[in-house]
């Protein structure tokens, strides 16, 4: 019971109905397609940058609560990052999924995105939360 | 036999306080099959076909006995047209691999359902692909049957090959077997059934269906994972070339050429999961112990329970036909406007277990215009309160939900 009340929170569950992410940007410079083929996720994620600044980035797609509120929270987090900060964030975000942060001030530079630690206590849901991560990972090695 | 004492054969229920309504995925298993199992190791074990010793002899004869009483459960007309593997998927391959590329010309036909499950589909894109042939669907109505217009519309001349399942793995649905067997035959195709989902819940005869070829997985039926079943014609077999080559499927090996034994050591290749088969046949004395019509009189009762329970419930979409005459233990759902993996996650939190997403039959979900589903397939270790539980979870996962729906 504690494990359920403490991933499907208020936060998570209004950006998992939320729609202001979910959306086509006009001229993206990038796009990339991310999918669970166990479950059936699938999201697209459309990036625009400024230079070395991530100026805009949306996503469409379908899945689950901790997927779509995962991928929503990492656009209101990564907004307005450059690409390295947005790198540092994205590595910090797995890590913490994996357990493999142990300083917990190493997390607060995840924003609100801190909210799905505690999906690493539910396995069978880590690749939900971490859908939307890698596949902007992907999407800024494409960048390069 | 009631349910209750089935119950209890299964040791897994007393380590495990759950309800457990996976077993289209894979089943649970009764003491007396492990029992067998570590019998064989304990008393029997050694490779088969190979020592002159008296062990192996009697590990040759334990794994004969699993043929034998495997050909008797589906009626095969010969012990010698079953061939062990690994599991259904194995089996499919082999088929489609041997039988398919060897027979199959350019511009034939492939036929199979959008209810397959992948492991009846991908082989068939493989070898359709290779050798210019087509893969057409029958597609099913809002009922989810197979009419007899798609039959006939499907299966032409130009049909080489049909292979259909028995029962769909998502739906718990039955196709009508006869109908397209019979089809297929008059325009000269061969049929293949997967009936991974059909052994182990009803009574089968490949004989009075007339299937060419019919697979099944042991895990479903309460045998180790591992052991699975080809049944073949004689005669097609006899014709085929082995799958994989190796020990054990030879005659005479030449440093250039090789002469194969016959069927079913031609498409054994290597050492053979014996323990598996030793356990197959334990579940085969099991369920018939049991009696398949009354395995078939317990999932009815449980499935007509189950749909009555479900369609209570204003918040849940049940994917199933009308009535429960064509229909088994197996029931795919959503709570509306909720993801499948998120009811499965809360489900599970009631200890509850349910499978959710696209259960290895993408074409089926997306046909369906459906996002994923949730499934609960039920076995005869299952009672009416593993129902109620799923109930009562569902009940609490709409609860949960409700208060952010359309917030």
């Amino acid at each position: 019971m504690d494990n359920l009340d403490s991933v499907y929170t208020d936060l998570i569950m209004e950006h998992s109905m939320a729609s202001h992410n979910k959306r086509k940007l006009e001229h993206p410079d990038k796009c990339e397609m991310g999918h669970n083929p166990s479950c059936g996720d699938e999201i697209e994620l459309e990036i625009k940058m400024n230079g070395d600044v991530i100026e805009d980035l949306a996503f469409t797609g379908h899945g689950c609560a901790i997927s779509q509120a995962s991928t929503s929270i990492m656009i209101d987090t990564l907004i307005g990052k450059t690409k390295e900060e947005a790198l540092e964030i994205i590595d910090t975000f797995i890590g913490m999924i994996k357990r493999e942060i142990k300083d917990d001030s190493e997390l607060e530079k995840l924003e609100d995105a801190i909210a799905f630690k505690n999906v690493s206590n539910m396995p069978a849901r880590v690749k939900c939360a971490v859908l939307a991560w890698h596949t902007i990972k992907d999407l800024l090695d494409k960048e390069k | 036999m009631n349910p209750e004492t089935i119950r209890k054969d299964f040791k897994i229920f007393e380590n495990r306080d759950i309800a457990y309504l996976d077993s289209g995925a894979t089943s649970q298993r009764p003491y007396q099959v492990l029992k067998a199992v570590e019998e064989y190791y304990n008393k029997n074990n050694a490779n088969p076909h190979r020592g002159t010793y008296d062990l192996s002899i009697d590990s040759t004869a334990e794994y004969d006995k699993a043929r034998d009483k495997v050909a008797k459960f589906i009626n095969a007309k010969r012990p010698e047209e079953i061939v062990f593997t690994k599991n259904a998927t194995e089996a499919l391959n082999l088929v489609a691999n041997s039988y398919g590329l060897e027979n199959l010309q350019e511009g034939d036909n492939v036929v199979i359902s959008i209810m397959e499950h992948h492991s009846n589909l991908v082989p068939w894109q493989k070898v359709t692909k290779i050798k210019n042939a087509k893969l057409e669907y029958m597609y099913i109505n809002r009922d989810f049957e197979i009419t007899d217009e798609e039959i006939n519309k499907k299966i032409t001349d130009k049909t080489k090959i049909v292979s259909i399942t028995e029962i769909s793995n998502v739906l718990g649905v039955k196709t009508p077997l006869e109908k397209i067997i019979k089809r297929a035959h008059e325009v000269g195709a061969i049929v293949i059934v997967d009936g991974s989902q059909s052994v182990p819940h009803i009574k089968v005869d490949v004989q009075k269906m007339d299937a060419d070829f019919f697979v099944f997985s042991g895990h479903k039926l309460m045998a180790p994972m591992g052991i699975g079943v080809l049944y073949g014609k004689y005669e097609l077999l006899d014709k085929m070339t082995p799958f994989l080559m190796g020990g054990d499927m030879i005659e005479y090996v030449y440093e250039q050429e090789t002469t194969f034994a016959k069927p079913p050591s031609k498409f054994e290749a290597g050492t053979q999961n014996i323990g598996g088969a030793v356990g197959l046949a334990s579940a085969i004395d099991y369920l018939e112990n049991i009696g398949m019509d009354n395995v078939e009189k317990i999932e009815n009762e449980l499935l007509e329970y189950a749909k009555a329970e479900m369609n209570k419930l204003d918040f849940v979409e049940l994917y199933a036909p009308k009535t429960n005459e064509n229909q088994i233990g197996v029931l795919s759902f959503n709570i509306k406007d909720v993801h499948p993996h998120d009811t499965a996650t809360i489900l599970s939190s009631c200890n509850v277990c349910v499978r959710a997403g696209d259960h290895c039959a993408q074409p089926l979900i997306r046909f369906l215009n459906l996002p994923a589903t949730c499934r609960a397939s039920m076995y005869i270790y299952n009672t009416k309160a593993d129902i109620d539980r799923l109930i009562m979870a569902l009940n609490k996962a709409n609860d949960m939900f409700k208060k952010w729906r359309k917030a």
